[in-house]
């Protein structure tokens, strides 16, 4: 177990001057890179038909170390990509990366468009509630009275709930994880990448060093038994009161619907503009002058 | 080449259908863009054909989205197209910035109305010209060409994908209102057959494979994505493996390449059009729609005596600098005529400030007239 769990990060990682990473020690994104890996290499797909895009912060970072075709794009910008290649070649297995404000808030409208028109692609979200990499301003989903750099007297915005916001927006699958029920965390992303649409998995993650430092927590573990505290099974969550779960968050699958994706309604649509071609009315012959528009040329160049 | 109307066949088309022509039979398979006047056409069009050829055309959520979807398909290997007008145009800095940094093949086509902000959607405007040159942030290269009339937009758009697949850089097509909706017939191909370029894929085993890795062109091979040539393509400045980088030695030699890249293929890229030139004594220099009142107005010219011609920039970036310095050089004096208040004027004093340069310029959301070239030739 221990010796294969060694090869599959020896396989898959770079190890070409990619290491030490960049992330702080006792961060999340660690054990959601571990969970990743696992759940590609245990759902046999060749690292050259995965493709990993990500945007920018310290979660867009996370692409550069894994030996698959990795694209780090602008901020909030990854799935627009992502839509390009999946649509491009549709065989591959198109997988981005973000974090909360890199999703919700610069990538909002592109987040809630994708799981709108359903493409067969899957979005891990790692939600650490805080601008990291910038330096712990507050994101769209740092908690309502909660303090950033940019929120010194305690923030007044109200926080996202990404995922009910995917489900909302219409994405085929949507689960919730954390990086503290790692064994779950590796069976949700395998389940968001063999489903076929839009698949949101929100990874609840720590970032003690800016969020924790200016909210009491600076301390990783301390993160840790917050999430093992609070965090609710899906199944339990329904049957608790709004009061009952103040505080607290529902890990599992929030929704796992069957309906068409969009490579597939596409390959429709070339079938249908193949068999009933469309009235062109601007290609019909006409009767028309000399095209002169080329006569004053005399010579390219 | 692979014409989605048949050749040797009279049509009647719209510049911005032409566009559409031009780039399907240039290979062009991806279009994502957002609907904005006066540039639609193009993406209603493509809608229409893509899927026909076995292409896909995606209505993305804003212009952002666009570049960012054209961008990753031309990563997964396929040929790819959007367009837009001035405010699409301005949301669009961000990604094309991306794919001069990465050197990702596309061709964004800005049919250019009146600014700023909203300004005239129905009016044509030249004055995209130094946005399209520099309007991402950052030192970078970039191709920026303009068509004046429907044959024009048909083969320069085959020009600008071949420029763009050859020397793997972002190559943007500025038409106007008046190319983008005027009608003219047009048979294809036009007048001469042209030559589809495809990008150079990669010939080393996948393990030897740098995707920016300088060469005697300055222009790596290309592997798609999927292909089997793993790498990392990041925004991010990078050495010659795709990594993040910022040794100066690497940073220094990233922005000497991308420059040396262009400079290199300038007998290819820098396309001027003439007309009357060879024993012209007043040059009328312009580019995009004016290029028609030009003609018209030197012909004018000629008939009362003033011996009057034509350079038509098809290629305005890189400037084409050897063929105007030696017209300015042949000429007493140049026009500039533009519908802008002074851009692509300022390039051409560049190239020779002694030269007597003058400039006509529009900016009411009208096309310069024939005459109004005409009258100040006939005082030059």
């Amino acid at each position: 177990m221990v010796e294969h769990a060694a090869k599959v990060r020896h396989d898959f990682l770079r190890h070409d001057m990619q290491f030490p990473h960049v992330w702080c020690p006792g961060c999340g994104l660690g054990i959601v890179l571990g969970a990743l890996i696992r759940a590609t290499a245990d759902l046999d797909i060749p690292q050259d038909e995965l493709v990993l895009a990500s945007g920018i912060g310290c979660t867009g970072r996370m692409p550069a170390y894994v030996d698959f075709n990795t694209l780090h794009t602008t901020h909030g910008r990854s799935l627009t990509f992502a839509t390009g290649i999946k649509l491009a070649n549709p065989g591959l297995t198109v997988l981005t990366v973000m974090g909360d404000g890199d999703a919700t808030a610069i990538g909002g409208n592109h987040f809630i468009h994708a799981a709108r028109r359903n493409l067969n692609m899957t979005a891990i979200i790692v939600n650490n509630r805080i601008y990291g990499m910038t330096g712990g301003q507050y994101s769209p989903t740092t908690p309502y009275g909660d303090k950033a750099t940019t929120a010194m007297y305690g923030n007044i915005e109200h926080a996202f709930n990404i995922a009910e916001l995917a489900v909302t927006a219409g994405a085929s699958f949507v689960a919730r994880g954390t990086v503290h029920h790692v064994p779950q965390l590796d069976t949700l992303i395998k389940k968001g990448i063999r489903k076929k649409g839009f698949a949101v998995i929100e990874v609840i993650s720590n970032c003690h060093t800016y969020y924790g430092r200016q909210n009491n927590m600076p301390d990783p573990v301390a993160h840790q038994l917050w999430m093992k505290e609070n965090a609710v099974s899906v199944g339990k969550a329904a049957k608790m009161s709004a009061e009952e779960m103040a505080g607290k968050f529902s890990i599992g699958v929030l929704a796992d619907v069957d309906k068409p994706f969009y490579s597939e309604e596409y390959a429709k649509i070339r079938q249908r503009a193949c068999d009933e071609v469309a009235p062109d009315v601007d290609e019909a012959e006409i009767k028309c002058e000399p095209d002169r528009s080329d006569e004053f040329i005399s010579g390219s160049r | 080449m692979d014409n989605s109307l048949d050749v040797n066949k009279k049509y009647l088309l719209q510049g911005n259908q032409a566009i559409v022509e031009g780039a399907l039979a240039a290979g062009c398979r991806f279009y994502a863009g957002y609907p904005i006047t006066p540039s639609s056409e193009i993406a209603e069009e493509m809608s229409l054909k893509l899927p026909r050829l076995g292409g896909t055309f995606i209505q993305m959520e804003d212009e952002l989205a666009a570049m960012g979807a054209i961008i990753g398909a031309s990563l997964a290997g396929v040929k790819s197209l959007t367009a837009t007008s001035g405010p699409g145009f301005s949301l669009m800095q961000e990604n094309l910035g991306f794919a001069c940094m990465t050197e990702v093949p596309v061709v964004v086509v800005n049919v250019m109305r009146g600014g700023p902000s909203t300004g005239m959607p129905t009016s044509p405007a030249q004055a995209d010209v130094m946005q399209a040159r520099w309007g991402t942030h950052g030192d970078h290269a970039v191709i920026v060409m303009a068509v004046s009339s429907v044959s024009d937009a048909y083969e320069i758009t085959i020009h600008a994908f071949n420029l763009s697949e050859k020397y793997r850089v972002p190559v943007i097509l500025l038409a106007d209102e008046i190319v983008g909706h005027t009608r003219e017939a047009i048979t294809l191909p036009p007048n001469k057959k042209m030559e589809v370029f495809n990008r150079i894929t990669p010939s080393v085993p996948p393990e030897w494979y740098e995707p920016y890795e300088d060469n005697s062109r300055g222009v790596p091979p290309m592997a798609a994505m999927g292909s089997g040539y793993r790498h990392h393509v990041t925004g991010l400045m990078h050495d010659s493996k795709g990594y993040p980088c910022f040794r100066p030695d690497v940073v220094k030699a990233f922005h000497k390449r991308m420059y040396r890249k262009l400079a290199g293929g300038a007998g290819d890229i820098q396309m001027t059009k003439s007309y009357m030139l060879d024993d012209a004594e007043v040059a009328v220099i312009t580019f995009g729609a004016v290029s028609r009142s030009a003609v018209r107005a030197v012909k004018m010219a000629r008939e009362q005596g003033i011996k009057a011609g034509f350079l038509q920039l098809v290629t305005l970036f890189p400037f084409p600098k050897t063929v105007v310095d030696s017209l300015l050089r042949q000429c007493r004096a140049a026009l500039v005529p533009e519908m802008n208040m002074g851009q692509i004027v300022r390039e051409v004093r560049a190239v020779n400030n002694q030269a007597v340069i003058k400039q006509l310029n529009r900016f009411d959301g009208l096309m310069i007239t024939p005459n109004q070239i005409f009258e100040k030739l006939m005082n030059m």
